[in-house]
Order: structure tokens, then sequence, then C-alpha cells
């Protein structure tokens, strides 16, 4: 079933009558073409107006998008001979986050990224892209795998939040997290992160401490989800469009903020409009952000990667 | 069951001891009546049942710190509001009337039954302790000093998490944090990390769980997700002492849980394993 969110029903109902006009040429042999080029002019007329003037609550749905690609999508169109390698080695393999060894271009590479479901059966089995501390404890090993043969380490990420459940906290989630961020700033190899639908919270960055943090155009980050958000400040979480705006959760917030090195385009309308377009994007920007990270010094790369973190924030300097 | 529902929750809600006059106070576990100077001779645990009221950031440094030791840094460090989020500047105001404090953390050097070590301590009256970009920078000011100066640096955690107010500035405090842990890590500079009630989310997800020890209070709540989102994500019943220090301490996430009285002698030995020798 597809979904199609409230601000993009106009441009179904058009695609519904350039359908029908198609059906008519083709079954009756009478000549529309004239009226679907204007209806296909106005499908794009609409769409540049909608996608101009998106709300950050509309980016959140996009973002969340069920159509959306998520990262094995990614994976498949952008690397060649991707082997996933599955478990942490402690405990046990969380579906959540998959991982692997691939080839960009000509290059090997380490791959890893957080893990949505398409169907029912799939979001279960892979917990709606929520991760547990053994997910984290497999991005780890393989960020150390990727470390110790010296192949650069590639991060998607999209996930509502880190598991919140009882077995996650039985199993140390925070610590996992907290040692994933320490870990990853001390990496011996560069590490570029693609924020590609749901960047949430803790869950998200346990994964999401790179040199480069690119992000795409209609992904959200944020420190906690709009509805969250909405029920904390006004107890009301059906106020979650106000949220997601007082958050700054855009890519373009992201970018002003220095978490995010660059915002990538998408296809009008969105990335699930045209999945393999979004994938060629993200993949010209690796091949673009990768080669000067490899070039740098093991030193210079954890020392530029350090820097980038310990710079982040705005505060100010009492006057009194 | 019930009476164990209202004791957690109004920890969870941060409220203080109900004053029923200056002479006395009830204890938010027990309930009971106590004499206030008795209570605030035994360091603000309940001397029926043991529970361990919050102290503040200043109560706090008074216990651990040798007496006139404590030099503050970093007070100038407060925060912005970059963006412009409703209510905060009034949030901010309250932060500091409540606390008494420029700031969720404070921050400086003492010396801790006379070793030289860095001590920063949060102050829960302070928007629940929550770390936002001021909080990160002090800690991570703090944590810098620690490694300039060679000295072992404990950190007391009393917190919500994150600051929401600062949106995804504040998530990357998680990050900024324990990017100094990293140095501090690599250069073998100890760094003893303290759980008071309550250590949560952010804050626990980041640089208070990366300490060298992790040392926490009986009873404190200390956990990822907060207790509503953990309990509707439920599949597995929660046990009774879910995120407690013992749930931790049980789970291998907490060194050791030291009760109030025996906190500064416990650091003491911890430190003392750490330069002594």
């Amino acid at each position: 079933m597809r979904t199609i969110l409230d601000f993009e029903k106009p441009i179904a109902e058009l695609d519904a009558n350039i359908e029908a006009l198609k059906r008519i040429t083709a079954e009756q042999g009478i000549d529309k073409s004239d009226e679907i080029a204007a209806l296909e002019r106005d499908r794009e007329r609409l769409l540049r107006e909608i996608f101009r003037n998106l709300t950050p609550w509309d980016r959140t749905l996009l973002a969340r998008h069920p159509q959306r690609p998520y990262t094995l999508d990614y994976i498949r169109a952008i690397f060649d001979d991707f082997i996933e390698l599955h478990g942490d080695r402690q405990f046990g393999d969380d579906g959540a986050i998959v991982g692997g060894m691939a080839w960009l271009n000509e290059k090997p590479v380490v791959v890893i990224g957080q893990q949505k479901g398409r169907d029912l059966k799939e979001r279960q089995r892979r917990n709606f892209g929520m991760a547990k501390p053994e997910g984290y404890r497999k991005a780890l090993r393989l960020m150390h795998l990727a470390e110790k043969f010296g192949r650069p380490v590639i991060t998607f990420v999209d996930t509502p939040a880190a598991d919140p459940g009882v077995e996650s906290e039985s199993r140390g989630i925070s610590e996992a997290i907290a040692r994933n961020l320490r870990e990853m700033i001390m990496l011996r190899v560069p590490i570029v992160s693609v924020v590609i639908g749901e960047g949430g919270s803790g869950g998200a960055l346990g994964i999401a401490v790179a040199d480069r943090v690119l992000m795409q155009e209609h992904a959200i980050y944020s420190v906690i989800p709009p509805e969250g958000c909405a029920a904390i400040l006004w107890r009301d979480p059906k106020r979650a469009p106000e949220a997601a705006e007082a958050l700054k959760l855009t890519a373009h917030d992201a970018l002003r903020f220095g978490v995010v090195d660059e915002v990538l385009e998408e296809p009008l309308g969105g990335a699930h409009r045209d999945p393999l377009a979004a994938a060629q994007t993200v993949k010209e920007a690796l091949l673009r952000h990768l080669p000067p990270l490899q070039k740098l010094s093991v030193s210079k790369l954890r020392e530029s990667r350090y820097e980038r973190y310990r710079n982040l924030g705005m505060w100010q300097i009492a006057t009194e | 069951m019930q009476r164990g529902w209202f004791a957690r929750r109004s920890r969870i809600e941060g409220l203080a001891l109900d004053e029923m006059n200056d002479a006395w106070v009830k204890c938010n576990g027990c309930q009971q009546i106590l004499f206030a100077r008795d209570f605030e001779r035994n360091l603000k645990v309940c001397p029926r049942c043991g529970h361990h009221h919050r102290l503040s950031a200043r109560e706090r440094i008074e216990l651990l710190a040798d007496p006139d030791t404590f030099v503050e840094r970093d007070a100038e460090v407060v925060s912005a509001d970059p963006l412009g989020f409703p209510e905060y500047a009034d949030k901010l105001s309250k932060g500091r009337a409540n606390s008494g404090l420029p700031e969720a953390m404070v921050s400086g050097t003492c010396t801790l039954s006379g070793i030289p070590i860095v001590l920063a301590v949060a102050d829960f009256a302070f928007m629940g302790g929550s770390m936002g970009s001021a909080v990160g920078e002090k800690v991570a000011r703090a944590m810098e000093y620690a490694l300039e100066q060679r000295l072992p640096i404990v950190i007391c955690s009393c917190s919500g998490g994150a600051r929401m107010q600062e949106g995804l500035l504040s998530l990357m405090q998680m990050a900024k944090t324990c990017a100094v842990a990293a140095k501090l890590h690599e250069a073998g500079v100890p760094y003893i990390s303290v759980l008071t009630d309550p250590t949560m989310a952010g804050v626990l997800a980041s640089y208070a769980s990366v300490g060298d020890v992790v040392v926490a209070e009986p009873g404190a709540l200390i956990g990822f997700a907060g207790q509503r989102v953990a309990q509707q994500a439920q599949v597995v019943k929660p046990p009774p002492n879910f995120q407690t220090a013992e749930f931790q301490l049980e789970h291998g996430m907490v060194d050791i849980v030291v009760p109030r009285k025996e906190l500064k002698h416990t650091l003491h030995r911890i430190l003392r394993f750490f330069t002594g020798g």
C-alpha cells in the first residue's frame, strides 16, 4: 500500500488523472498527449510549489515516509559486493542495525546503518529501526574491523530512537551509546555519516560521530521527537507541528549549527519519488568527501574530528 | 504497591522535601516526619528508611571537598538561547532563582582528603540539571583542565538528560563531552563518574557512563528512557527496582553503590589507587 501524505494529495490526484489519460491513449488509441503534457507540467509546477513551502513538520513526515529509501536500499544502489556481517560477539545480532564490507567504486569500505522494515513482519524483526545495545556494539565491532584493516567507515542514520525497553536497559543501552561516542572520536580511519531519514537523538548519534556529516534535504535530526517535545511543553502531543518548528530539526538548521557539513538535495518531491536518483546524489557526495579524508595522517584526521565536536554548542559569557 | 509508586513519582518530578515548618521535614521515601536537624546532620539521608534525598551542587561540594579548598572555575559560562525556544528564557531565570546558580553545573578544583582533584557537580534545581551547550562546555573545560594538570576528575551527575530547549546543540554535547573523555582515556587521567538521583538519558548515554570507575548513590534513578516511554514500550514487565542504582549494579553498569556517608571515604580510597603507590 502506498502512503500519501496530506500535502502530497494534490499530486496524487494529478498522477491519477495522468494515468487515466495514458490508459485511454493505450486502450482506445485516442491521442491525449497534449493533455498529458499539460497535466505533467501542472504536476511539476505544483510539486515545486508544495516543496518550496514545506514546514518542519512536513519534513518530519517525509523523513518518516514509509516509502522512503532505507539503509539497505542505499547500500544496494551505491556499493558493490556488500557482505553483511552479523552479531556483536557478546549477546546477539540486532536487526535494527546492519553492516558489513562493501566496495565504493574501487575502494573497500565498511558500511553500517540503521534499518527500518518495509512490511509489518520486517518492521517487528528490525524493531522499527530502534537499535538495542547489541546493535551499537555490533556497529562498534565493525568500526574496529575497519580500523584494523585501514578501511573507511560510512554510516547511514535512520532511527526514531534507541530502543527504550527493559531488555535494552538491562544490557546497558546508555553505556553502549556512550562507548560508541568515545570510540568513534578516537577511530583511526575516516568516518562519513549520512542522515537519510530520522536522526533520532542519542540513538542516531551513537553511529553518527564522524569527520563529515551529510544530511538529506528532507531528513530530520533532533534531540527529541516533536511529539515528545509537545507532550512535555504543552502536555499535548498533537501540537507536534509547533514543536517541530521550535526544535529546529531540519537539515538546513543542522547545517547552520555546524552539526552537518553538507545538505544533499533530494529528487523533486522527496527521495521516495526517485530512490535511485537520491542514491546517486549520496554516492557522488561520498566520492567527494572520502578521498581528502583518506589523504590525512591519522593524527591530523583524529585531531580535526576532535576539534569538530569540541567546538559544537552555543553558550555565552556572563557579563556581570 | 501504590505507595511505592507515589514515592517514585515524587522523586521523578523533583519535589523536594515537603517542609512542614523549619523544624520538621517529611521523608520522600517512607513519608515519616523527621527532625530537620537530624535529617541535615545525616546528610539528607532518612535515618529511618535510608532514602537519599537530592543534594544541591553546593551541598555536594561541601560533602566532598576538604573545607575551604574548592576554587570554582568557568562560572562565567552560561546558557544562551540559540534556538529562540518557547519559554526558555523564563525557564533559565527560574533555574537561576531556584538553584541560586548561574548554570546547572558547578566545576572547579579542590582537595578530597588531601588529594588534589577537579570536581564538577550538577544541580537538579537548575532545569533538572539538564545538559545544554553551557553545561557541555563546563564539563569539557573541567576535563581539559584535568588533562592539562594531570589531576583526577570526579563528576557528580544529577540530570534528566539533554536540554530540549537547545535542540540538536544539546544532543551534540553528548559527543563533545565524550570527545574530551576520550582524551582523558588515552592520556590515562583518572575519571570517576558519580551517578546521583537522577542520572538519565543523554547524560547517562554520554560522559556519565565512560568513567574509569562508575559510582552510584543508593536508590538513585539511573536509566536511558524516561519511565513513561520505557513503560509504554514494554513487552517485558520491568522489575520493581527498574532503573535504580541497584538495578544498574546488578546488570553490570555500575561498579559500586555507596551510601552517602561513605561516599567521600570511598572516593578517597579509589583516588588513592590511581594517585598513590
